[in-house]
């Protein structure tokens, strides 16, 4: 995600209108009237309205809702499975809609490739004859095809099975077969819809897992369908909520978990378990006070007192954290007449970077008294956190 | 009180189209005679070429590589009782109308069966034809037959198509259009052109169908070449017709066994091919 993005496909003012007069649905809409009030009017079901979104090189977009918000007809509408009204989908130049149906053929072949929700694999083909099908369908010759298909089966970890039917798979299985026939394909985009839903839970999981590890590994324009908020967290680089055919709200999936759009969006946002979502950062409070390695035993003891602690971070001028010293341990060097902090420095709490789960922060609240650290990659001090934050910060994200 | 309405001359219609047809395209119906008469003079000289055994081993080995061993023995012990019966020759001369009327009946069938499938107004249109095709008594066929193709073979190959082909044609829309809507999406998505669609997803996936179709179509063709007899088609129908004729019950029932049993190979072999096709 750091590297400079290069817009993949631009959809301009996307509609798609069911029905017989599909002109007249659109201009209903322009009036201002609801979806349903143009279904009661003419029978035209307004499935898609004015859907405008950019798709990164590279990155995994997940398109989430509920059944009928109109998810599956979006990703349809991008490859023209179904044909959208109006609007403009735009990509590496081409206009989607304008294309002619010789150049629309060329356009999917080179450009997208489909992950289906039930699979769709072809039953009386083999593993890799399936895998194989969109390069053969492009005219790829035999040895070619057949190498990369195989290359293909082996990233998704079906290297032995080539020449199983597809129903003598489990469902898991089958659906790295449709992975293995999407990738062999070589397009520039993937869409899955709904590619995992059919899965059982822990399947998915692991499938989610192993599309994670694909993407770093090939970093592919991903378009994800899903209507499950775990799974669009999971994976997604950045997320778009659909609603009734209209984008509710995008954003990356912290934007959309601390900051819902509205009552849809936290609704949805409420079964997501939290404390997986929200990290460190979110809980972090600012450190009240640290001692400097140069301080003395009496200036540790001053700042101590002064804010009512018992124990202090030490960190060096450019606010690397050395460690935590202690009232008592400050008060006995003091009475010794110590100058410097040495041997009273140590490092029994703990620390942790920005990202780390809350999740994971709980675990150790349970060992320690102390408040937790939070350092950034070169161990400056960041903040604390305390076990009351990140309760609070969990009922505040829940309460959204 | 009866009204008197003029009877509607739909019959005298009919014989004048038929007459105008017999008349302006004899040269058409002549050449698809003669055609036709070669082709079943080929096959039926090659099939009675080999000695009877010799067929009745091939029969057999077919029967038992795609159905099993009880189908071939059951090939051989059926088609030594047609031997026995002295019905050799009549059988392959039904064999042959058969299996030519059951070939045309397909050529046609599978195109049409194909369009039907894939476009809405063409289904439209075929299917109350079929209707029509089916339910009108198998006889009317052999009377426009004959003024077409003259009494004999040709015309009862003629009448036997008709009859015949429409479940191939309903089987084959009905198989194409039963292939799941999903995997016709998938090869749409990865850009497949209608051939392609069609070639490598539709047919393969509705061959079980077809060949259900063909199975349907060999056996109404079996049935209308024994009817075709009437017209002068010769074979088993014309043997089962001269015991009727005669009052010879006994001969009636030995010919019309010896069609019961070319009717079971011929059935039991072509649903082997469909399991095996299924199984593979």
């Amino acid at each position: 995600m750091s590297e400079t993005q290069q817009t993949k496909i631009q959809v301009r003012g996307l509609s798609k209108v069911f029905g017989n007069q599909p002109k007249k649905g659109l201009e209903l809409r322009d009036q201002g009237l609801t979806r349903s009030q143009i279904h009661e009017k003419t029978g035209q079901t307004l499935g898609l309205s004015n859907i405008t979104f950019d798709v990164m090189e590279g990155e995994l977009l997940v398109i989430m809702g509920l059944s009928g918000s109109g998810k599956s007809t979006l990703i349809r509408c991008l490859n023209r499975l179904i044909e959208p009204t109006e609007g403009d989908i735009v990509i590496d130049g081409e206009n989607i809609p304008k294309l002619s149906d010789k150049e629309l053929l060329e356009c999917r072949r080179r450009h997208f490739s489909m992950v289906f929700q039930h699979f769709a694999l072809f039953p009386h083909r083999s593993v890799q004859l399936n895998a194989e099908y969109g390069l053969e369908i492009r005219g790829v010759d035999k040895a070619e095809r057949a190498q990369k298909a195989r290359e293909a089966l082996k990233q998704v970890g079906l290297d032995g099975w080539e020449d199983s039917l597809p129903s003598q798979l489990s469902g898991g299985m089958q659906q790295r077969v449709g992975l293995a026939r999407a990738l062999a394909n070589d397009s520039t985009v993937l869409l899955m819809d709904e590619a995992f839903s059919a899965l059982d839970p822990l399947i998915r999981k692991d499938m989610q897992q192993e599309l994670l590890e694909l993407q770093s590994r090939m970093k592919k324009t991903t378009i994800f369908i899903t209507h499950d908020l775990d799974e669009a967290i999971n994976i997604a680089d950045r997320i778009i909520l659909l609603k009734d055919g209209e984008i509710v709200q995008s954003g990356t999936p912290e934007e959309i978990l601390t900051h819902p759009a509205d009552d849809y969006v936290a609704r949805f946002v409420e079964s997501v378990d939290m404390s997986r979502i929200l990290s460190a950062r979110h809980a972090m409070r600012p450190v009240r006070a640290t001692a400097r390695d140069d301080d003395g035993p009496r200036t540790v003891l001053h700042k101590l007192s002064e804010n009512g602690l018992d124990s202090i971070y030490v960190t060096d001028r450019e606010r690397r954290l050395l460690g935590l010293i202690e009232v008592d341990a400050a008060d006995q060097a003091a009475r010794d007449g110590k100058q410097n902090l040495d041997g009273l420095i140590h490092n029994d709490f703990p620390r942790v970077g920005p990202d780390e789960p809350l999740h994971n922060l709980f675990a150790m609240f349970c060992d320690k008294s102390y408040p937790i650290a939070v350092v950034d990659d070169d161990q400056r001090l960041l903040g604390v956190v305390v076990k009351g934050a990140v309760l609070a910060e969990l009922a505040e994200a829940g309460a959204h | 009180m009866a009204i008197d309405i003029p009877r509607i001359p739909l019959g005298d219609w009919i014989e004048g189209g038929l007459d105008f047809l017999t008349s302006n395209y004899s040269i058409v119906t002549r050449g698809i005679s003669e055609v036709t008469q070669a082709w079943i003079n080929v096959l039926n000289d090659a099939l009675m070429w080999l000695p009877e055994w010799g067929l009745m081993a091939i029969i057999a080995l077919l029967c038992w590589r795609v159905g099993g061993i009880r189908l071939g023995i059951g090939a051989v012990v059926g088609l030594a009782l047609i031997w026995n019966l002295g019905l050799w020759i009549p059988m392959i001369e039904t064999l042959t109308l058969v299996v030519i009327a059951t070939l045309v009946a397909i050529v046609i069938a599978l195109p049409v069966g194909i369009a039907a499938a894939l476009s809405d107004k063409l289904y439209g249109l075929i299917m109350p034809v079929l209707d029509f095709m089916q339910t009108m008594p198998a006889f009317v066929y052999l009377i426009p037959a004959i003024p077409f193709f003259g009494i004999g073979a040709v015309s009862a190959i003629f009448a036997t198509v008709i009859f015949s082909m429409p479940p191939a044609i309903r089987f084959t829309t009905l198989g194409i259009r039963q292939v799941p809507k999903d995997l016709i999406e998938a090869a749409d998505a990865f850009g497949s052109t209608r051939s392609q669609k069609l070639f490598k997803v539709q047919l393969p996936l509705s061959l079980p169908t077809v060949m259900a179709g063909i199975n349907q179509t060999i056996m109404l063709a079996l049935s209308m070449v024994v009817i075709a007899a009437m017209i002068g088609a010769d074979g088993l129908g014309s043997e089962v017709w001269k015991a009727i004729q005669r009052l010879r019950p006994g001969e009636g029932f030995e010919a019309g066994i010896a069609v019961v049993i070319l009717a079971m190979l011929l059935d039991r072999l072509t649903q082997s091919f469909r399991r095996t096709k299924k199984a593979q």
